[in-house]
């Protein structure tokens, strides 16, 4: 615990990062190139559908991501508005662009792969529903942080509303169970295993891996100069104030 | 405590009756965005029918968000707010009561008249009884859940568009829910699946929302 407490020094994870960020950006690049060059050149085409299926390289590591994203925004959020930590709440700032940018990914790839073998562009079922929602729940909760001039304010009226749509994701989640829907059921995690033949499968997990990399990439920089942006703000209030 | 609770509902009472205007303002918009839907998209009854349940929900949606944003404005401008969190009631009670005053005053209302709604849409007569049946369900949901983004945004000033925002996501499964237990009622299958869920949902928002929203209230207290 005492170990959390220092890590969540906003300085400190500064330094921190630091080190971590040159490691991710080469994950990131060298985990997505191989994964891609497995999936796009040597993985053989579905028997069903053809080239297409290679859309899930791109699909469903974004749509794991998107959201995967808003899971952690939800807990940084709770932390920062439970123990007032300023590091939680800037994670969770930094992240929300990124969900949302995952999310869309997601569903355009989605719409893309889906008007060859569904033979429609959208279809308003459950999960495709749910991911919409998701992507209106990012934007809600950017909206809070830029509409709040007071950035206390916004930080604990953002971690209230990153709360309450943590509700959507078991909706996400469960939505191919629950409803009888156009999209599959889950077909990588299961019990019996993975549903995926391994030719497929394991550049999948390259992508997915390579997508997690960048992801902590992209929220190191944006944590980074967040963290740099509160530094600038506390200088010039000390400037204004010796005025 | 029970007795500040009915006396804040007293209280509510009491203003809206005597503003009136507020309260009939959301009937009238709730009746004109319905009334433009025929307009739009052609007066068929047969398509009207079909079409009728999603019109009513779609309409109450935007006419409870579109009204919620005053829910605690007046208290947040006078002070009352401040010294409500000061008493012995939490303000989670406190939500709680603005939401069944509020629900009495407008929501049921809306219950009262959906029957005429569906007429108006040329509904079947079982479709108008689960229409009535499921806004009485929702509309508390509605207002439940609007309550939070209203308790975010009540200290700014240019707020409505943000609840909107943050609330409609949050309502569509009741959306869902309500229109398809009125379809599956007119197709002569059982709604009581969508009815129950509905009805959770409520037990949901009466338990959750308060304490969501009191948490945005003392943030724009501080």
């Amino acid at each position: 615990m005492k170990k959390l407490h220092k890590l969540a020094n906003p300085g400190k994870f500064y330094r921190l990062s630091e080190k971590i960020l040159p490691w991710s950006n080469l994950l990131a690049i060298s985990l997505c190139g191989l994964g891609l060059y497995l999936g796009l050149f040597v993985a053989p085409p579905d028997y069903q559908q053809g080239e297409t299926v290679r859309i899930i390289y791109v699909h469903v590591p974004a749509a794991t991501l998107a959201s995967l994203v808003y899971a952690i925004m939800a807990i940084t959020s709770a932390i920062s508005f439970i123990w007032k930590n300023p590091l939680g709440s800037f994670i969770a700032k930094a992240a929300a662009p990124i969900g949302a940018a995952f999310t869309i990914i997601a569903i355009i790839t989605g719409a893309l792969w889906g008007k060859p073998t569904w033979g429609t562009w959208w279809i308003w079922d459950a999960r495709l529903t749910s991911v919409l929602i998701l992507f209106f729940l990012y934007l809600g909760y950017i909206g809070v942080w830029q509409i709040f001039e007071d950035q206390n304010k916004a930080a604990k009226a953002a971690a209230i509303i990153a709360l309450v749509g943590a509700i959507n994701l078991p909706i996400i989640k469960f939505s191919v169970d629950w409803w009888n829907t156009l999209h599959q059921g889950a077909s990588i995690i299961r019990l019996d295993g993975p549903s995926i033949h391994s030719d497929i499968l394991i550049p999948l997990i390259f992508m997915w891996l390579g997508f997690i990399s960048y992801l902590i990439s992209v929220l190191i920089i944006r944590i980074q100069s967040e963290i740099t942006l509160q530094k600038i703000r506390a200088i010039q209030i000390m400037i204004s104030e010796q005025k | 405590m029970f007795k500040i609770f009915l006396s804040i509902i007293k209280r509510d009472f009491k203003l809206s009756y005597r503003q009136g205007n507020t309260n009939l303002n959301i009937i009238v918009f709730f009746f004109l965005s319905i009334s433009l839907f025929p307009l739009g998209v052609g007066p068929e009854n047969e398509l009207l029918s079909k079409i009728g349940p999603g019109i009513v929900w779609v309409s109450a949606l935007f006419s409870s968000v579109l009204s919620l944003d005053k829910i605690f404005q007046a208290d947040y401008e006078d002070g009352s707010l401040e010294i409500i969190n000061l008493s012995v009631i939490p303000l989670e009670f406190f939500v709680l009561a603005k939401a069944l005053s509020y629900w009495l005053t407008t929501g049921l209302l809306l219950v009262i008249l959906s029957p005429i709604f569906g007429l108006i849409l040329s509904m079947s007569s079982k479709g108008i009884l689960y229409l009535t049946i499921t806004m009485l369900l929702g509309t508390p949901t509605l207002i439940l859940i609007g309550t939070i983004g209203a308790s975010l945004a009540v200290s700014l000033k240019r707020g409505s568009l943000l609840i909107s925002l943050l609330i409609l996501p949050l309502y569509i499964p009741v959306l869902i829910f309500g229109v398809s237990a009125i379809d599956a009622s007119i197709n002569n299958v059982s709604a009581k699946p969508q009815l129950l869920l509905l009805g959770s949902l409520l037990c949901f928002s009466i338990v959750l929302s308060p304490i969501a929203s009191a948490a945005g209230l003392r943030i724009n207290m501080e």
